[in-house]
């Protein structure tokens, strides 16, 4: 193999398994370590500089960072990286005085955002600061899109939403609320530089041809539009036996909210096996806590109505056969129909873009399931001033995804408005590479590794919470056990650097690493070198760090799989031939508005 | 204090015929300088016991005073062991083995405390061919009192305060050889390719297994001019073969030219195989096995390799004829036999 470059951003990056799977890329270790010291208001300003939400996303965030981290490859579990995000931002000072202060000298640019959502708010704040007028537009009343219609209170209390939604208002957007765009074309009429839409996946999805559904239509409701209509008091209860149609988040957070509405027989029914639910694995939980039984293999076959009102649901009995490509279908079992009673039905199979108010003889192209054309780097669409991110981009996702579609679509208006390059222009990501010796087994992080467990999130009683819609289940970590849960990061981001001029091939790390991933062999070709090993070298997404040849003409390789960062090597070695360095990975901004690497003065927290 | 070992082990450790991992034959984290030869060999000595899937209940450890007797705590945590007087190892060593001679001995011990103050003790041992593995970590000086030469440091060797060593060198494993050892070998920290094939070999031995394992000193014996540096030694090695142990019952696969191999069975049935044999040297004839050594020695090489063996050599038990019993097993009626058996005794001496 060739010496591996680490010269290029992108490969200790990797070695940052949380940072690398957020798609907005926020320093995750950096904060963890900030919570660790109490400093809060700094892990918060990490957070609100990379994903604008901290408060938010450390209730609700779908963690692509938890699957990923490193940690859980060594024990059952990985650190609770969502809910430490809740720690910093349930403990904070006073982070206004941190943020950008308007007003902002004027540019001279104006720019529309459509939708109220993670997307346009993540444009409108990496953008004020610029001096870009910016005119957000939405049909609810307040800001926050999907963050406030379909996430119910009891997850993700108002207050939290408003703060963060209004530190963006407040630097000075243009809000146009109660507004339902109606038409792009005038939209585009009107003297915007740039258009960016972010208006999310609003079309929840139905069960048009079962028979029953027109006849019991006032009784079955689609998930998206009941949890808003809910969120915005034009519901305020359910009958006593609901039925839930799906397997997703929403459904668990239609089950969820029935069972506060007056719900009290909740039963959620998918259609294909439990263990392929695409619902998180938490939400499943905490639905099931509630008392909320989850039926699987069970399609719907019909509305029962009699006497014109929904009875109840008949479902058909499957189970899950894959064919030899692995494509799974569901084939009748051949048991009888099971009957369910219900009053009320949600249906929450999945939600679909629509674009109703985008007239398409305006040079904004269209293509499969009605989305538009978009450019998966810049966010441009076919008519070069509008721009697309979050879910109206490609499709249902997340709020972090929608976040990090606003960074990149907010610097590519920023281009397009300076008349840069959209493509050759974008900045190059920040990185800094950090010493972190201070003395003999002495480092600027933790190195120790704990053997805790993953600590658990305390919740309310469930019967108080079941009273009131708004009452937060989750009461987020104590800072004792935001500590504790702390402490098991492994800090990836230190990195362990690689000398080959000073080694003298003492092998020390080899016998003092504990997870044997250092290996001193001849060079090989990767799929060879990998069973040459000091341990198995099987998970192939972890890159081999190889150095160059060395005195002996052996190489050094060290598997990053599960290198627990403890710095142990580095200890060992007599020479320094190892080091721990901090790695500092920024996705670049329009404009800074956080500096992650600089600490701040303690009397400004 | 952040200097602790994290317990987490790499998840697919694979495991040993007895279903334990590495980590069951590890031992406490080295307080030894970073960068020591002698945490390798203990390196070396867990992996070589793991792969053998030696119970560790079934070796006892010894060691006398130094660096290098301080690493038993650094390997085989569940294991017997024995931190002994410095240079009396060999004594506790005979005495423990003639009370139980099911265990394995494992003795540890450095250039100091064999060639120096433990000299008297060492040299007997070998002559009764003692059953058990000696291990000498060899740095060519006392390293836990600021590095002064020891009697290993060669003639002409500069220390790492400027100063050329004055003295003959003591060879130990010519030494051995002239004492009549029936296994005689000699490595190097930093080549474990060697050194666990040939502590595998050394611990099914019946008799004495004599190692001498050039082991840098990081901190005062690493210098230009020491001949006992990584430098020094990597530049001037010369082995006499590649080693492989081949366990009881594993078949044997790999083929080498006729002339430059040998297979050596050893008492438990187990072979030891010597490949790419050095040319004019035979393992199993001590007197050419010697005078290679000199030869080397002359040339200012360092042989390394199984030097010379007597793979069906008996040991000190065998000689003295003694129970095939541990002690700790042998019950009163055993122990006196009773006024019959005292009078054909005392009739016998009439």
């Amino acid at each position: 193999m060739k010496a591996t470059n680490i010269n290029d951003p992108e490969y200790f990056h990797k070695v940052v398994d949380c940072q690398y799977a957020c798609p907005a890329h926020t320093p995750v270790p950096e904060y963890i370590r900030l919570i660790a010291a109490q400093r809060y208001t700094e892990a918060y300003m990490v957070n609100w500089e990379s994903n604008v939400f901290p408060g938010i996303l450390g209730r609700t965030c779908d963690r692509p960072c938890e699957p990923a981290c490193r940690r859980g490859r060594v024990e059952e579990k990985p650190v609770a990286i969502c809910r430490l995000k809740r720690v910093a931002a349930d403990n904070k000072g006073a982070v206004k005085p941190l943020m950008p202060q308007g007003p902002f000298p004027s540019n001279g640019k104006k720019i529309a955002l459509i939708g109220g959502g993670p997307a346009s708010l993540t444009v409108a704040r990496d953008l004020a600061p610029l001096g870009y007028e910016l005119h957000l537009y939405d049909d609810q009343k307040k800001g926050g899109g999907m963050m406030r219609s379909q996430i119910p209170a009891f997850r993700l209390p108002e207050a939290v939403l408003d703060e963060e939604v209004n530190y963006i208002l407040d630097l000075g957007i243009h809000t146009h609320f109660n507004h339902y765009v109606e038409s792009m074309k005038e939209i585009l009429e009107k003297d915007y530089d740039a258009i960016f839409v972010g208006t999310g996946a609003p079309r929840g999805g139905d069960l048009p041809n079962l028979p029953g559904r027109q006849e019991a239509d006032a009784n079955i409701h689609i998930g998206i539009q009941w949890l808003a209509n809910v969120a915005f008091e034009h519901t305020d209860k359910i009958g006593k036996k609901v039925i839930v149609l799906g397997g997703g988040n929403t459904a668990m957070d239609c089950c969820r909210t029935s069972r506060r509405l007056g719900g009290e027989s909740v039963t959620v029914v998918v259609r294909s096996p439990f263990n392929t639910m695409k619902a998180s694995p938490w939400e499943i939980e905490d639905a099931q806590r509630e008392g909320i039984p989850i039926l699987n293999n069970m399609p719907p076959k019909e509305f029962v109505v009699e006497n014109g009102k929904l009875k109840g649901v008949l479902f058909e009995k499957v189970e899950a056969k894959y064919d030899e490509n692995g494509r799974r279908s569901l084939v009748p079992t051949g048991e009888p129909d099971v009957f369910l009673e219900a009053d009320d039905v949600l249906i929450a199979i999945g939600q679909d873009n629509a674009f109703p108010w985008i007239e398409r003889d305006l040079g904004i192209e269209f293509g499969k399931w009605d989305l538009p054309a978009v450019h998966k780097t810049t966010f441009q669409s076919t008519l070069p001033k509008v721009f697309f991110g979050g879910d109206a981009a490609f499709g249902p996702e997340n709020v972090i995804t929608a976040v990090a579609h606003g960074h990149q679509a907010a610097i590519s208006i920023d281009l397009f408005c300076r008349g840069g390059d959209l493509q050759k222009g974008r900045p190059a990501p920040t990185v800094n590479l950090m010493q972190q010796k201070m003395g003999i087994h002495e480092w600027m992080y933790d190195a120790y590794v704990v053997d805790d467990e993953r600590y658990q999130v305390p919740h309310v009683d469930t019967e108080l919470s079941l009273k009131d819609r708004r009452m937060e289940v989750e009461l987020g970590f104590s800072p004792e056990d935001g500590f504790k849960e702390a402490q098991r990061c492994f800090n990836c981001d230190v990195q362990t650097v690689f000398a080959d001029k000073l080694c003298i091939e003492c092998d020390a790390c080899v016998d003092v690493c504990p997870t044997s991933c250092i290996t001193f062999t001849t060079n090989g070709e990767e799929e060879d070198l990998r069973t040459r090993l000091n341990a198995p070298a099987n998970v192939l997404s972890q890159d081999l760090y190889v150095s160059e040849p060395l005195p002996t003409q052996r190489v050094m390789i060290k598997d990053e799989n599960v290198c627990l960062h403890c710095g142990l090597c580095a200890e060992r070695c007599p020479t320094a031939a190892w080091d721990m360095k901090k790695y500092l990975y920024q996705v670049t901004k329009t404009c800074k508005v956080w500096d992650v690497a600089a600490p701040v003065a303690l009397e400004q927290v | 204090m952040t200097y602790l070992r994290p317990n987490f082990r790499h998840p697919e450790l694979p495991k040993n015929a007895l279903g334990y991992t590495r980590q069951y034959y590890e031992g406490r984290l080295s307080t030894l300088c970073a960068g020591c030869g002698h945490d390798s060999i203990s390196g070396a000595i867990i992996q070589a016991c793991f792969e053998m899937a030696i119970e560790p209940h079934r070796l006892a450890k010894l060691s006398g005073i130094g660096c290098s007797s301080k690493t038993p705590t650094y390997f085989l945590a569940n294991s017997h062991g024995f931190n002994s007087v410095h240079g009396r190892m060999p004594s506790v060593a005979t005495g423990a083995n003639l009370a139980n001679r099911d265990l394995i001995y494992l003795g540890v011990s450095g250039d100091g405390d064999t060639a120096s103050i433990g000299m008297g003790q060492f040299v007997h041992a070998v002559r009764r061919n003692l059953n058990i593995t000696y291990i000498v970590m060899n740095n060519g000086c006392y390293g836990l009192t600021k590095g002064q030469d020891s009697a290993t440091a060669d003639k002409g060797s500069i220390n790492k305060t400027g100063v050329a060593n004055q003295f003959q060198t003591i060879d130990l494993a010519g030494l051995a050889m002239e004492l009549g050892a029936t296994f005689v070998g000699r490595s190097f920290s930093g080549d474990k390719e060697q050194l666990i094939p040939m502590i595998k070999a050394a611990l099914v031995h019946e008799g004495f297994a004599f190692i001498d394992v050039l082991s840098p000193c990081v901190t005062f014996n690493n210098n230009t001019g020491s001949t006992k540096s990584y430098d020094y030694v990597r530049d001037h090695i010369e082995a006499t073969a590649a080693v492989d142990y081949v366990p009881v019952k594993t078949e044997i696969t790999a083929q080498y030219a006729e002339g430059t191999n040998k297979m050596i069975r050893m008492h438990d049935g187990s072979l030891v195989e010597l490949h790419k044999l050095a040319p004019g040297w035979d393992p199993l004839d001590r007197g050419l096995a010697y005078s290679r050594l000199n030869e080397s020695r002359a040339k200012g090489e360092i042989l390394t390799g199984i030097i010379y063996m007597e793979p069906q050599s008996r040991d000190l038990h065998y000689m003295l004829d003694t129970d095939t019993r541990p002690l700790n097993t042998l019950n009163e009626a055993d122990l006196c036999p009773g006024q019959e058996a005292l009078e054909v005794i005392n009739s016998e001496n009439r």
